[in-house]
């Protein structure tokens, strides 16, 4: 079976780099699916899961925002923090969901808006890596 | 001559100033091994999205991105990355040197500059040798965090985006090895056009999800960061190891130094011995 050549960074790590038969991410357009021989594609990532599957090993990583590089032979990548998605906390998430919420309905506060929404939707996103995690087991 | 308590409290000092330069000698040695960890850790990404850059520098896009364009230039801007603590030898001055020579090749050519600093010494620096400045950050401590530096990343490219200013230099340290750091200063942009690939033979092109501009723009803004966080983390590690180097130097000069007073020492207390039983022997010889 052919593979793909799969690579996720963030800028302080590398976090996996191996072959794939098949990658799922979330772009800023939708869901994608990455098999090999796929057409050159430059696409935003959105916060997420990443699930990369080799033959029947599946993978799941979670990437905040970011971008997709695809060349047939490999896809890049380039998450702005990404993390295993098996060490994260959920209650964790929530907690930073809630302050996000919070954050948002605060009308009192000088606050940014829009890094508000960033976090919240980073913060869901989170939520649902762990929850897809949960359903696998 | 001098007197032997005067001598014993010059060595006291010195002791004392040696074990706090001893001290700092070990603190920056174990603070080496973490930087240069950090920036092993950040070397994956800063790779990866080079490759993508290049990829796309390769490509026959529609769109050409601006930090491609060589335009006429009329101001540079100079990003200077230093370090926030002194006791590091000659590591910022090297560098500041270097960034003034260069700064004053581009005025004999007609070119103004100004510049953006990182760090409390860039800042005094420049403060003290007169210079427009347009941006400043400083104390990012010992694990720079990349939220820090988008501000000022963000004011050099807008500057660039207004046309304020053609060129960039991105100046830091290298760091070769613990030994040796070396000053570099590079162009930032416009972005060397890395055209060698096997890539071009061919005519492609990506399928851009949304807009080529869009993505673009925030890639190479993405990019860019990624190049000044990197010199900012080299550059911390170049602190340490030239701290740690200059703390070595010192902590050996107050051994010679405590070497050479002990001797001194030595001597004054031989010398007033020796008067002293001259001055019994003569009083006996006298009664």
């Amino acid at each position: 079976m052919s593979t793909i050549k799969v690579s996720i960074v963030s800028s302080s790590e590398e976090i996996y780099s191996g072959e794939g038969t098949m990658v799922f991410a979330t772009g800023s357009l939708g869901e994608i699916g990455i098999a090999p021989g796929h057409t050159p594609l430059l696409t935003g990532l959105a916060p997420g899961p990443v699930r990369v599957q080799n033959g029947d090993d599946e993978k799941t990583f979670f990437c905040s925002g970011g971008f997709i590089e695809i060349q047939p032979d490999l896809v890049t990548f380039l998450s702005d923090r990404a993390e295993r998605a098996e060490s994260m906390d959920e209650a964790e998430a929530i907690k930073a969901q809630e302050q996000a919420e919070k954050n948002m309905h605060d009308k009192e506060s000088e606050l940014d808006y829009t890094k508000a929404a960033a976090q919240l939707a980073e913060a869901a996103a989170r939520i649902k890596t762990i929850q897809k995690l949960r359903k696998n087991k | 001559m001098a007197n032997t308590k005067e001598v014993r409290k010059q060595i006291a000092s010195i002791k004392s100033t040696q074990k706090i330069t001893s001290a700092m000698e070990m603190v920056a040695a174990s603070k080496i091994k973490k930087t240069q960890n950090e920036m092993q850790l950040g070397r994956p990404y800063s790779e990866k999205i080079k490759e993508v850059i290049s990829h796309i520098a390769n490509s026959s896009s529609e769109y050409s991105h601006p930090f491609y364009e060589h335009r006429e230039t009329k101001k540079a801007c100079f990003l200077v990355v230093s370090s926030d603590k002194g006791l590091c030898g000659g590591l910022n001055i090297n560098l500041f040197k270097q960034v003034i020579s260069k700064s004053a090749e581009l005025k004999a050519q007609g070119i103004e500059s100004n510049f953006a600093l990182i760090g409390l010494k860039a800042a005094s620096f420049f403060k003290s040798v007169g210079g427009d400045v347009v941006a400043n950050v400083q104390k990012l401590g010992d694990k720079p965090d990349p939220d820090a530096l988008i501000g000022l990343t963000k004011t050099v490219l807008d500057l660039h985006r207004n046309g304020e200013v053609d060129q960039v230099y991105l100046c830091g340290n290298g760091f070769v090895n613990t030994m040796t750091q070396e000053p570099k200063v590079e162009q930032l942009i416009p972005l060397p056009a890395e055209k060698t690939d096997e890539l071009t033979a061919t005519h492609w092109d990506y399928i851009y999800e949304p807009e080529a501009q869009e993505l673009l723009e925030g890639l190479m803004t993405r990019y860019i960061e990624s190049l000044i966080y990197h010199a900012v983390i080299e550059n911390s590690a170049c602190e340490q190891a030239a701290k740690m180097l200059a703390m070595k130097n010192a902590t050996e000069n107050a051994g010679d130094l405590i070497k050479e007073l002990e001797l001194l020492y030595n001597n004054v207390r031989q010398a007033a011995i020796t008067q002293e039983l001259s001055e019994i022997v003569g009083g006996a010889a006298a009664v």
